[in-house]
């Protein structure tokens, strides 16, 4: 079964689609401390949503009131249109993983992913076959008489993730689940979720505050700061037009030059910057005051280095290699520009033995497409 | 006082140097390195030399008591019950005799007041442990799920009544179980009652004493247990569709086996040879195997039979201990595997 979001048009940008979790100005504070301010968000079904966000960004506490183990102090959750504000959490469609998994140690794998059917009071022939399909899905099926202790910490993820879909909830709600795991693990284990997830058209919502997970995971981003969405999109929208400093600096690595606006066209603007020693242009309008101090970002990749001159007299500056790292697939220069200010440049080595390369303490001139880079407010 | 000053030395570091230079004096010295030398020769160095301690330490004080005990059980009381008694062992000829006299034993089935005492003293201790368990439990929950702050305030509460002396506090209870006391005060002022309840020297008060006394021996490893628990799973529980409640019963209740059992078994044991609590608040007809042993040693002076009830009480409790330490060594494997 393919997922409804890549059967038809993205949900999101069909306006007559009718949102699958309606969150409405959620606001949640403990004393004085505001955790989660004011967050209205709509996700549809079948998508896989990530909430994206440092430490104590309140995306915890988010999902925390959609579990219903927390109460909002404002704000309303609707789960396919049913108000969650006086539905317990042992009442409501939704299972949570739990980040520490929460396994039962008392219990075995069986009796773990068990434990909620049990509690619907499903007859024990049912339970069981749920459970033993479960557990076929994620591949434990040999391991089901034993205790959670006698399992790898990637075989512990597994069975939490039964546990909590066996139930066939509407929304699963996952808190960081692949940050237990080591790296070539969670790689790994990042496509079997998607995987899971299409064959059963579960929605997931996902906390990390792991980009590159929310990356390869997510159908949809939202970017969560200081209890606030900051931007929501697709990984794609998120990556090359973050609408804020905060947004381009949390998702990867960015240049980032601040300017002040000459030209402020429909179709272009030219910036003015003194980081650069020169001008930007940037090929899409931006509506500010004029001589507004704005950021332009560009991402590393997309910036070219090269010896000789750019045509272009603009998006361009001059500058000497102070760093080189090579990466293996790619290599990562920092080139100190002459004002002082230093880039980071990453080319991709397509060439097993280039000659000639660009070495430490070169001149170079550093420039980009006038495509490439996007103007980001405060 | 001026803490960066060179020249000043607090008195714990002077303490701390003091000490350091006695050590070098002392392991430089003759004696040492000649007692250190002999210990090494008999195998005795490093964890095993501090091991020895505690060893050392349980066969001085319980092994080589228990064997005397176990060699007057088997005595014969012929004369007076005191010592000294025949030796257990004989040379006859070339041939090892060995006397084993076991009409204590026998007596001991026989007399139905000895046995009658056992199982009246395994019941009070037992129903004394599921009242301590029941008080104790929630105590401990609620002192494991309070704020940090008033956590050690709340455990300092438990602990406190062992700051005086347990013949104290028993006392205590005398007078305000007695006839004169507060709590009969009370209820007549209150006019519930129209003369003083008997409430001294009855089984009622006998179980007050055991329960007040051992409660903390309940409560603290209970508190230990539960204080460890990960309340995620609850939480995960309840995400399950289990109501708060049946949540406690199927997740909370089992994992606090382990605490169940240690505190039951600090409460049980030594409340089945419990002697002071009942001759202090119990009545005379309340029959403890404590009680028992006392009369036989010293109103009877039947040392023999009085050693042969002992024997069979530490045997009584050994099958507890054994279970106890069963339990203890399969939560530390579990604990090491995770």
């Amino acid at each position: 079964m393919a997922s409804p979001v890549q059967e038809r048009k993205a949900p999101w940008l069909d306006p007559d689609a009718a949102p699958y979790i309606r969150i409405e100005g959620i606001s949640k504070k403990f004393g004085d401390f505001v955790a989660v301010a004011d967050v209205t968000l709509n996700i549809y079904r079948g998508e896989i949503f990530c909430l994206l966000g440092g430490s104590g960004c309140g995306k915890t506490t988010l999902l925390r009131m959609l579990a219903g183990f927390e109460q909002p102090t404002a704000g309303k959750i609707f789960i396919d249109g049913v108000d969650m504000s006086n539905v317990p959490p042992y009442e409501r469609p939704v299972n949570m993983m739990f980040q520490s998994y929460a396994l039962f140690p008392h219990m075995t794998v069986e009796q773990n992913v068990a434990f909620g059917l049990k509690q619907e009071g499903l007859p024990k022939a049912e339970i069981a076959t749920r459970v033993a399909e479960m557990l076929s899905i994620v591949k434990l099926e040999q391991f089901s008489k034993r205790k959670p202790h006698q399992l790898s910490g990637g075989q512990r993820q597994r069975v939490a993730l039964a546990r909590a879909l066996v139930k066939r909830p509407k929304v699963l709600l996952l808190d960081e689940p692949l940050a237990a795991l080591d790296k070539k693990l969670r790689e790994h284990t990042q496509f079997e979720l998607v995987n899971i997830q299409e064959r059963l058209g579960v929605t997931f919502i996902v906390v990390t505050h792991d980009q590159e997970e929310a990356m390869t995971l997510a159908s949809r981003i939202g970017v969560m700061n200081q209890g606030r969405i900051v931007q929501v999109g697709t990984p794609h929208d998120i990556y090359e037009f973050p609408n804020t400093r905060f947004v381009a600096e949390f998702i990867g690595n960015v240049n980032m030059f601040e300017g002040v606006i000459l030209e402020d066209e429909p179709d272009h603007v030219l910036i003015e910057c003194r980081e650069l020693g020169g001008n930007i242009y940037v090929g899409h309008g931006v509506s500010t005051a004029p001589e507004a101090i704005v950021w332009t970002a560009v991402r590393p990749e997309k910036m070219v280095l090269s010896r000789t001159e750019p045509e272009d007299p603009n998006n361009r500056a001059t500058g000497v290699i102070k760093e080189i790292a090579y990466m293996g697939d790619l290599s990562v220069y920092l080139v100190q520009l002459d004002s002082g200010k230093i880039v980071r440049v990453t080319q991709p080595n397509i060439y097993r033995h280039a000659e000639d390369q660009l070495t430490w303490d070169e001149r170079v001139w550093v420039s980009w497409h006038h495509t490439a880079n996007v103007v980001v407010t405060e | 006082m001026a803490p960066t000053n060179p020249g000043y030395v607090s008195l714990g570091e002077r303490l701390v140097l003091w000490m350091d230079q006695l050590w070098t004096n002392v392991q430089g010295s003759g004696p040492y390195r000649w007692s250190a030398g002999m210990l090494r020769r008999v195998g005795l160095r490093g964890h095993r030399l501090v091991i020895a301690v505690p060893w050392l330490w349980l066969v001085l004080f319980f092994l080589i008591p228990f064997i005397i005990v176990l060699k007057i059980s088997f005595a014969e009381t012929r004369w007076l019950g005191t010592p000294p008694y025949g030796p257990l062992f004989d040379w006859v000829e070339t041939q090892l005799h060995i006397r084993l006299n076991l009409a204590n034993y026998l007596f001991l089935i026989r007399d139905a007041l000895y046995v009658k005492a056992f199982l009246s003293s395994i019941k009070v201790a037992a129903v004394s442990t599921v009242i301590c368990l029941l008080i104790g439990y929630p105590m401990a929950y609620a002192i494991a799920r309070a704020d940090l702050r008033w956590r050690n305030l709340l455990l300092l509460l438990v602990i406190l009544p062992f700051w005086t002396s347990f013949l104290l506090r028993v006392y205590a209870w005398m007078g305000l179980l007695g006839s004169n006391g507060p709590i009969n005060q009370l209820l007549m002022a209150l006019g519930l009652i129209d003369e003083p309840l008997r409430m001294l020297n009855t089984d009622f008060a006998m179980y007050i004493g055991i329960v007040y006394s051992y409660l903390p021996f309940m409560i603290l490893p209970l508190y230990s247990n539960l204080e460890k628990h990960d309340i995620t799973l609850l939480e995960a529980a309840v995400d399950l569709g289990c109501k708060p409640f049946k949540a406690f019963l199927s997740i909370t209740l089992p994992l606090s086996k382990p605490g169940i059992i240690a505190g039951s078994m600090l409460v049980f044991i030594p409340a089945v040879g419990e002697f002071v609590i009942p001759r202090l608040l119990g009545g005379t007809d309340s029959l403890m195997i404590g009680r028992v042993l006392w009369d036989e040693f010293f109103l009877n002076r039947n040392w023999p039979v009085a050693s042969a009830v002992a024997i069979v009480l530490l045997i009584v409790l050994v099958i507890p201990i054994g279970i106890f330490q069963h339990y203890q060594m399969k939560e530390a494997e579990g604990e090491e595997r995770q």
